[in-house]
């Protein structure tokens, strides 16, 4: 027997840890979902598909803006002393994951903004000609789109790393504390960008070629998730116990069915389906990837708060 | 420079929670939170059972993981004897700190920022003892500067067999448990 009694019941803190609700999943899932779409963006500037007015490209920059907004509002609201927010920006905290986050976010912005110039739609920059100009002069020099693209890449995939390591970073959270949890995130944010860009894009060969990568993605998630599992089973007891979560706990039957079922598989069938040509491309398959990455930082978060290291810690007699 | 300790007597404490209420009293402590508490642990087989009473709190690590996850170095290590720190002004009540302890020592204060047990420094910095330890009726708390062979609790840690909590995670808590 070891029973553990504690006259302690902090608000947030007992029984388990529950400090991040709703706020912090969204937030890290728009993160990784604008994360994967610079580094799609990124990569279409750099192989020369902005000579293809239809690119996806253009588009990406716009709905990245709106959604790593909405992802920081997510984040503001979950600040208990927002009034003090400001101080995020006052210094650079090398050890903390999340100052880096913060001057991440903030650099994220001019180069989706830069991106966005490379090609503007024809009836702003009718009423705005100086913009126009501007982007017709980005657009003819060609070091410059590189840049622009190789920017988009790196950061994409910095932002799409971060909010994993946001997690994995806290030891005291075993579920959390996989030095997998970021591969899993970006390939995650990748296959949500993937999803979205398929849904929005214009150019069937660019669908094409997204579902194909998104089949990629999907695969690689699966393989990760199975790393993963199996990098905490062969680990320490905490690791073992934070496993069990997702494996027989209060987490599993979400996990399995939203996450791994619904999330990757189905969509994963489906696409493989649509890009041999067998059937075809519908909403079905992205958008079910989607949910799927939405529900992962779900899961992920709250089995994490919910995981710790043992309490009963009588050890010598 | 000092390096503040605290030393606890499993074997006197009885659990009393005066040392809570002192604490309390002496922080301003809102209710319905905790910056120090009690835990009983009972461990065996009937009817060979053990029980170990102690007094917990934030352990003031020597290697504090939230000191390097605060975004802001709201959480600081001080310059009195390596105290662990929150500077309420420079906290945005991020929660990473709470996240980041192994031992979940720290809350949210309902006024926003994050909180928890500070030795009592405003009482240290007046050569007094912390509040709990002032008022423990059994004398099972110390507190004093681990630098200082001469002190008190240096003196029980030599002469003491002694264990910190979770030493595998790796924090070097600086809240000594004699068994």
């Amino acid at each position: 027997m070891n029973e553990l009694v504690i006259t302690r019941h902090n608000h947030l803190i007992d029984p388990t840890l529950h400090i991040w609700g709703w706020e912090i999943p969204v937030y890290l899932f728009l993160g990784g979902l604008v994360g994967g779409m610079m580094l799609i963006s990124g990569y279409f500037i750099l192989t020369g598909r902005t000579k293809n007015t239809l690119c996806s490209c253009f588009r990406i920059p716009l709905i990245g803006i709106v959604a790593i907004s909405i992802g920081m509002l997510a984040l503001f609201l979950d600040l208990e002393h927002k009034l003090y927010v400001w101080n995020l920006y006052l210094n650079f905290k090398w050890q903390s994951p999340m100052s880096w986050g913060a001057w991440i976010l903030l650099i994220i912005y001019p180069i989706l903004f830069v991106t966005l110039l490379i090609r503007i739609p024809e009836n702003v920059a009718e009423k705005f000609p100086a913009l126009g100009r501007l982007s017709e002069k980005i657009r003819s020099n060609a070091f410059l789109v590189k840049l622009i693209g190789s920017l988009s890449m790196v950061f994409g995939g910095l932002l799409g790393a971060y909010t994993a390591i946001l997690l994995s970073g806290f030891s005291a959270r075993p579920a959390w504390n996989s030095p997998m949890l970021w591969t899993l995130f970006l390939t995650s944010g990748l296959s949500s960008a993937a999803a979205l860009v398929h849904l929005i894009g214009k150019d069937p060969e660019e669908r094409h070629l997204l579902a194909k990568a998104d089949n990629g993605f999907l695969i690689a998630e699966l393989i990760i998730i199975l790393l993963m599992i199996i990098g905490f089973v062969s680990s320490s007891q905490v690791h073992i116990d934070a496993a069990k979560l997702i494996l027989s706990g209060p987490y599993a039957a979400s996990f399995w069915i939203f996450v791994v079922l619904s999330g990757i598989v189905i969509p994963l069938i489906i696409q493989m389906f649509s890009v041999n040509n067998k059937i075809v491309h519908t909403n079905v398959a992205p958008i079910l990837v989607m949910l799927g990455g939405l529900i992962l930082r779900f899961i992920v978060v709250y089995a994490g708060q919910f995981s710790h290291w043992p309490r009963n810690v009588f050890t010598v007699f | 420079m000092a390096r503040y300790a605290m030393v606890i007597d499993t074997t006197k404490c009885v659990g009393c929670m005066d040392c809570v209420v002192a604490c309390k009293t002496e922080n301003n402590v809102p209710e319905g939170f905790n910056r120090d508490w009690i835990t009983y642990e009972t461990i065996g087989k009937f009817p060979n059972l053990h029980m170990e009473i102690r007094s917990e709190r934030c352990n003031h690590c020597d290697n504090p993981p939230c000191v390097y996850t605060c975004p802001t170095g709201a959480s600081h290590i001080s310059d009195i004897g390596g105290i662990v720190l929150v500077d309420y002004d420079k906290c945005i009540g991020c929660k990473a700190c709470i996240a980041a302890c192994p031992y979940d020592a720290r809350f949210i204060h309902p006024d926003g920022y994050a909180t928890k047990c500070t030795f009592c420094e405003h009482r240290v910095v007046q050569g007094l003892d912390p509040a709990c330890v002032a008022t423990c009726p059994t004398h099972c708390m110390y507190f004093g500067d681990l630098e200082d062979p001469n002190s008190e609790v240096s003196k029980l840690l030599q002469s003491r067999k002694y264990r910190v909590l979770n030493p595998e995670s790796g924090t070097k808590p600086q809240v000594y448990y004699l068994i």
